[in-house]
């Protein structure tokens, strides 16, 4: 028996879950290969930039930090997804979450490391990466992000596979092929209850731990920023402004995802209606948070109208970056509100569209905050400027293909929506969420007699 | 100890730019020639800035030379992830230029954006290279760098003062900007010695910093114009 006829005999769960790991469509291969050409196209540019030094880029004096860093912001607000909204669902007990986890994660941890890579492609020796471990220097922002960004990578790579264990168990005692993987895998798990109730400790556990680091990730990527004196960067609303950022963009990311899996996977049954309704209330709550932060920060600049803080300001409100600064207003605010405010386009477009507008959105916060500032230093220069060059804009490509990619083969590799998860849900969560509402209602208390 | 600190008299520098020319022979600047300067890739650790004040018929310019202000209390120095930038026991920020890994998370922290990034390899034309001065170390490609008071200069000057077995007086060590300006306008010494002009210079009436506010202590000092 074929992989294929083994899957297909399957009950529905596991027949309709497992089904992309044994067959894989034309179309499949078409979009596999258009970005793993990108993604070359990406590492070309990057070899020319290595070969011929930083001046191959747009950035001078004073914009020292460009496409790389804003990549760099961007990524890693994105990877703020899953393992952080995954964390939440599962310690709010949102039932919901069922099918949403698993893709949420794997975004995470195969993102984090394109988002991490950005800063060294923005180094100009690149070979002296190690210095930050042989000469540590404990007071920089950018050790602090070194260590944060290499704990949530753990951490969410664990948060990632140790709730996958049981499926790879089982696809390990189907035999699906390549079978060493999952017999490595798996690590021998037997699905006992006992395992069952010891795996369920340990990931009630990392989903509380995961969520301080995750905040802490993007808190100290606000930081590298604020903890300069640079008119607009020196903010203390920054740490929680970024971290805000990253989940509205990560929720957004997500929907993108759910809504691709749905349609070439063929999930409808799985990545409901309601999934993306409640995602989309999410977005939308995140939408006002950040409407919020957004117009506290440049209020504050406003009305306190520090001469090299306004010109900041003023470039991004009436000046050169106009357009950035108001498209970035569309996308982030007007867009997703106007379509999650309303139940009707609360609907798996509406939430789609709306999504694509806030990652759009969260790109361009993330050039606004960079570039502007960046031009705008406290001692004038004359005639400062910046254009990104094709070799930031390919390596930008080919980072975002080769997320693309790596995610796309992960699919074939690893069932994207929990099965066990999904199963225990049928079996055990109905009745329970049914017990958890009849605990929520008032004792009884009998009548006192008078 | 000394602090070295540097006084520049805004009413004598008249922006002839001889400080800039001195400053980048000493200290080997690369020369980027028409290509960087439109890129904004020039590298100048010491840049005379003109300031246009008012507007037309009633213009006033002056100029600013801006090295780097040897902050006492300096920004670039607390960010660098590796301290190849740190701040000397005689109050001069140093660069090292085999441990910087080129971040320019420094070159971003510094208000007066004096720090220069090295984006294409440093070229001289072949007129230049009989002429560079082997007390300084060439950059690499990839790199920061930046005004370092000349202190090569402060080295060789403490070794003739040694052999002499004396301490080093007055005017042995000047940076080259200051030692070429024609109209005297850049004094350069101890700012803790009191017998000092330059010390004296900085707590003239007219004496001002750039960026005061932020509190990164500067140990360059400006002379205001009088009118």
């Amino acid at each position: 028996m074929t992989d294929l006829e083994v899957v297909s005999r399957l009950p529905q769960d596991e027949r309709m879950l497992l089904m992309p790991l044994v067959r894989t469509t034309p179309t499949f291969w078409r979009w596999a290969a258009l970005m793993a050409a990108t993604t070359l196209w990406g590492a070309f540019a990057y070899a020319e930039q290595l070969r011929r030094g930083l001046g191959v880029t747009g950035l001078n004096t004073p914009e020292y930090w460009g496409i790389y860093i804003i990549c760099f912001v961007f990524f890693i607000g994105i990877s703020h997804a899953g393992t952080l909204i995954s964390a939440i669902l599962r310690v709010a007990k949102a039932e919901w979450r069922r099918s949403i986890t698993r893709s949420a994660e794997f975004i995470t941890v195969l993102v984090i490391g394109f988002g991490a890579v950005q800063p060294i492609l923005d180094l100009g020796r690149p070979d002296r990466v190690l210095n930050v471990v042989l000469h540590a220097q404990p007071f920089s922002p950018l050790l602090w992000d070194v260590l944060s960004i290499g704990l949530y990578f753990t951490a969410s790579s664990i948060y990632l596979y140790v709730p996958m264990i049981p499926d790879l168990a089982r696809i390990r005692d189907l035999g699906l092929r390549p079978r060493w993987l999952y017999w490595f895998m798996a690590i021998g798990y037997r699905d006992t209850p006992e395992a069952r109730a010891a795996l369920e400790r340990i990931i009630a556990v990392l989903a509380v731990a995961v969520i301080p680091i995750a905040v802490s990730v993007h808190t100290v990527i606000g930081w590298i920023f604020a903890l300069t004196l640079r008119p607009m960067w020196h903010s203390a609303i920054f740490g929680p402004y970024f971290v805000v950022g990253a989940i509205f963009s990560g929720i957004a990311a997500l929907i993108i995802a759910m809504a691709i899996l749905r349609r070439v996977y063929r999930l409808e049954a799985y990545l409901k209606d309601v999934h993306f309704n409640h995602m989309g209330l999410l977005l939308l709550v995140m939408a006002v948070l950040w409407f919020y932060f957004t117009f506290a920060e440049n209020l504050t600049v406003w009305y306190g109208g520090e001469k090299a803080e306004l010109a900041t300001l003023y470039s991004k409100l009436t000046g050169d970056f106009a357009f950035p600064f108001w498209l970035m207003v569309a996308c982030c605010f007007v867009v997703p509100f106007a379509l999650m405010a309303r139940r009707a386009t609360r609907n798996v477009s509406g939430t789609t569209a709306a999504s694509v507008a806030v990652v759009v959105g969260m790109w361009l916060e993330r050039f606004n905050i960079v570039v502007p500032t960046s031009l705008h230093p406290h001692v004038e220069i004359t005639a400062a400027h910046y254009l990104p060059s094709w070799v930031e804009l390919s390596i930008m490509a080919g980072t975002l293909s080769g997320f693309v990619l790596v995610y796309m083969v992960a699919t074939k590799f690893f069932p994207i929506v929990s099965i066990w998860e999904i199963q225990e849900g049928r079996e055990k969560s109905v009745e329970e969420v049914k017990e958890r509402v009849a605990a929520y209602l008032p004792d009884h208390v009998p009548a006192v007699q008078t | 100890m000394a602090r070295w600190g540097m006084v520049i008299d805004l009413d004598r520098c008249n922006g002839c730019q001889a400080c800039e020319v001195a400053c980048r022979s000493e200290n080997n600047l690369a020369v980027g020639g028409p290509q960087a300067a439109s890129e904004n890739r020039t590298i100048s650790w010491m840049r005379v800035q003109t300031e246009l004040q008012g507007e037309w018929p009633d213009v006033r310019a002056r100029f600013v030379p801006q090295p780097c202000m040897h902050c006492d209390r300096p920004p670039c120095t607390l960010v660098c992830p590796v301290e190849a930038t740190s701040i000397d026991p005689e109050g001069i920020v140093n660069q090292i230029y085999a441990r910087c890994i080129g971040c320019r998370y420094c070159a971003n922290a510094c208000p007066y954006t004096v720090k220069y990034f090295n984006w294409r390899r440093p070229s001289y034309p072949e007129s230049v290279l009989p002429g560079l001065n082997p007390d300084v170390s060439l950059r690499p490609v990839g790199v920061v760098e930046k005004c370092t008071f000349c202190n090569h200069r402060l080295q060789t000057a403490r070794d003739a003062a040694r052999a002499e077995k004396r301490p080093l007086r007055e005017g042995e060590y000047v940076p080259a900007c200051a030692e070429s300006c024609p109209t005297g306008a850049i004094v350069f010494g101890d700012l803790d010695d009191p017998g000092q002009r330059v010390a004296r210079l900085s707590r003239d009436p007219r004496a001002f910093r750039l960026e005061e506010g932020l509190g990164t202590q500067p140990k360059v000092y400006y002379l205001a114009e009088q009118d």
